[in-house]
């Protein structure tokens, strides 16, 4: 691969330069290549879409290790911070960045609807996930530079604070929304939709997962607090779901109708059968 | 010399095939307690059971053939609308009761749902009721003159499953286990973060026992990937991680078994450190031993055995397909990397066997320290034939009959394979094939 070594000499003299020395570079700039390489193949991964199925955890777990791995041995070479600032602007704010991050693969979580997989959390910002969601939900990122931009910014929100810092934020957003939703959405409907949190709450209350383990099942009354109709102005706009209708407030109640040991998981023949039949028990509820 | 014990299929270094099946993609496959029966789940969530055909004077040469005993679908797909995604119905896995009356009973579990299903026979029915025809029409009171007691008379035999008992929404994450206690009366399902602990009566309840879901998920970096009740002592469990651990734990010693009693490592080798480690590290599959003395663990490149008294390296180590090791980046490319094998012991625990690429799978034996590669294809084997010892070749020059890394077929692989409880008979699942190879006779 590497020519075999002489000594060489510049013509001015100053430096030698041997060719094992040479040898050497290359294959520290190969190693760091092949690295990059890899990092940028591993957030692609991450970044694929599962539409109808949830990916796999173990999987997803295991790459963004992967990813950590990499982050942390650039960061010790000091090759992070020069890639962070040739590509990304000086002047963006740290949640501006993690936000950029959020072009990752949705992964479920029981607790909380569709979110986005970031590399370094499995909790992700909804926002950027309905505002671009198309483009976001197929992006693959190609380009050599935008994906050392892509990996920039993850490392740069690899400080905790910021981290905790967006997060708190995204939490409060995820609280008071039940599905995927734009702010301005729901600070216009938040009036006329007070009678069917409540309602619609007391009727989720009664579905809860049958079993003794604690966790995040409190979760769910965050989640329903702040159903509203405009729910399904936002589905036109979430894709993925082409095949299959998004949850809603209806298929919710619906799943509640048959047998009481599967509430939340309803076959879909029988859901999608009933929807006018809820449309109309739903009108009722909310009272439009 | 009629006492002699069997010895392993290693040793006779030849097998017979005996039976091939094509179906939906094959999930898993596993032999119930006594080996007469053997079921196999699919992705289309359906199971498929065989039965071993019974001996006689008339048909020695073909002893022991396995054929179709009953067919039903387990698990249909589901749509989860709080998350809005589907549940596939491929069954992960699929465990036997050990059987205590004429009927068989098995637990098989998707992503999401276990279920109990019971396998009976019928081979007589009731003839002769008085309120009912022949059809089962109800007949007209005033046409009833005579009083007759029903009679039972034979029918062809018809097979039944029927489902039992269906443990629901107990699962937030997919399930990659089930395992059933020595009790018989509980068993576990894990997930990839939680394993939960049924009672086989109870549907609407069960008890977390481990929990690693981190209060922010941000911080998760480990997961569960496999669990397994130890055979003998009832309050024994394993679990196996992402990062290559196995952690025993004793029921007895709390409610929530967050808390090890062993906790199994290997420490690394530095030399051969690289992104990759953690991956191929990554714990696929763990079984008990018969003797419940032992554990096998999978993982991408090697079993390990692990004596249960030793937790700081395994007592024994094989390779299974270590010429894989400088492709590793090209596997993650493909994704091959994140394949998860299982491995199995034979009866006697003398023997393991695991699978690997292009439909090869691979026997281990302990005692001689011998193995074989051995290949799972219609192409290859006719029926009854002895098939041939495979090698794949790694260095430069290729013999004839090898065949070269980079030929292997990566989308060929054998993930399931399944080893008789008493008999050398093995049970392999290559894509949506199904194998059943036997010992040679003498």
């Amino acid at each position: 691969m590497f020519s075999k070594g002489t000594k060489r000499k510049f013509s001015d003299g100053d430096e030698e330069i041997s060719d094992e020395s040479l040898v050497g570079a290359r294959v520290a700039s190969s190693y760091s290549l092949q690295r990059q390489s890899l990092l940028d193949m591993s957030l692609i991964k991450l970044q694929l879409c599962h539409m109808l199925v949830e990916p796999n955890l173990c999987r997803s777990v295991l790459i963004a290790n992967t990813v950590r791995q990499i982050q942390e041995e650039m960061t010790h070479d000091g090759s992070w911070h020069m890639v962070t600032e040739a590509f990304c602007g000086p002047g963006q704010s740290p949640s501006e960045r993690l936000v950029a991050t959020e072009v990752l693969c949705r992964s479920r979580e029981q607790d909380a609807e569709p979110k986005l997989f970031s590399v370094i959390s499995y909790e992700g910002c909804r926002e950027e996930e309905v505002v671009a969601d198309e483009t976001l939900c197929s992006v693959s990122v190609s380009d050599t530079v935008s994906n050392v931009c892509l990996a920039g910014r993850v490392g740069q929100c690899w400080e905790k604070s910021e981290l905790s810092g967006v997060e708190r934020d995204e939490e409060a957003l995820e609280d008071s929304r039940l599905g995927s939703g734009e702010d301005e959405e729901i600070d216009t409907e938040d009036g006329a939709s007070t009678e069917s949190p409540k309602t619609t709450g007391q009727v989720f209350g009664t579905f809860e997962i049958k079993n003794g383990s604690p966790g995040p099942d409190s979760a769910l009354e965050e989640l329903f607090s702040d159903v509203d109709t405009s729910y399904y102005d936002l589905d036109t706009m979430l894709t993925g779901m082409q095949s299959a209708p998004k949850m809603g407030p209806y298929d919710l109640l619906d799943s509640l109708a048959p047998s009481h040991s599967s509430p939340s998981i309803v076959s879909t023949p029988t859901c999608r059968s009933d929807l006018n039949e809820l449309d109309h028990i739903m009108e009722i509820i909310v009272g439009s | 010399h009629g006492q002699r014990p069997r010895p392993p299929l290693v040793l006779n270094n030849c097998l017979l095939f005996l039976s091939g099946y094509a179906a939906d993609i094959i999930s898993t496959v596993e032999f119930n307690y006594s080996g007469e029966l053997l079921a196999t789940g699919d992705k289309g969530g359906r199971v498929v059971i065989f039965q071993r055909e019974q001996e006689s004077k008339n048909r020695l040469l073909s002893r022991g053939e396995y054929n179709v005993y009953s067919t039903f679908q387990s698990h249909e797909p589901e749509f989860d609308y709080l998350k809005s995604l589907e549940i596939e119905e491929k069954i992960n896995k699929i465990r036997w009761l050990p059987q205590q009356n004429a009927a068989h009973f098995l637990l098989s579990a998707n992503d999401k749902t276990i279920k109990l299903w019971k396998i009976s026979e019928r081979d007589k029915r009731a003839e002769g009721y008085n309120l009912k025809d022949e059809d089962g029409r109800l007949q007209d009171q005033f046409r009833i003159t005579t009083l007759r007691v029903p009679v039972l008379m034979p029918m062809d035999l018809m097979v039944e499953a029927s489902p039992r008992r269906i443990f629901a929404n107990a699962h937030t994450y997919h399930i990659n286990s089930i395992s059933v206690n020595s009790d018989y009366e509980t068993y576990l399902s894990a997930d990839d973060l939680r394993i939960n602990l049924w009672h086989l009566e109870i549907t609407d309840r069960s008890f977390n026992i481990v929990d690693i879901k981190p209060a922010n998920m941000e911080e998760l970096t480990e997961v569960i990937t496999a669990a397994e009740c130890h055979p003998h002592q009832c309050n024994v469990f394993v679990y196996s991680s992402s990062k290559g651990t196995i952690r025993l734990c004793d029921m007895r010693a709390a409610a929530l078994c967050d808390r090890h009693s062993k906790f199994f490592e290997e420490p690394e080798d530095p030399s051969s450190r690289s992104f990759f480690s953690e991956i191929i590290s990554s714990i696929s599959d763990v079984k008990f031993s018969h003797s419940g003395r032992y554990m096998m663990t999978r993982d991408y490149l090697s079993v390990k055995v692990w004596d249960l008294n030793m937790e700081n390296r395994p007592v024994e180590t094989y390779q299974v397909h270590e010429y894989l090791r400088s492709k590793l980046c090209s596997l993650y490319e493909n994704d091959c990397i994140f394949d998860k094998f299982e491995c199995c012991w034979n009866g006697s625990d003398s023997a393991i066997m695991t699978g690997s690429y292009n439909n090869f799978f691979r026997m281990f034996d302990r005692n001689t320290r011998r193995d074989i590669t051995l290949e799972a294809s219609r192409e290859n084997s006719k029926p009854r034939a002895i098939l041939k010892p495979r090698k794949v070749c790694t260095g430069g020059k290729r013999k004839k009959d090898e065949i070269s890394v980079d030929s292997l077929d990566f989308n060929k692989k054998i993930l399931h394979t399944a080893w008789h409880p008493k008999e050398n008979v093995i049970a392999v699942a290559a894509t949506n094939n199904l194998y059943i190879f036997q010992d040679k006779m003498n």
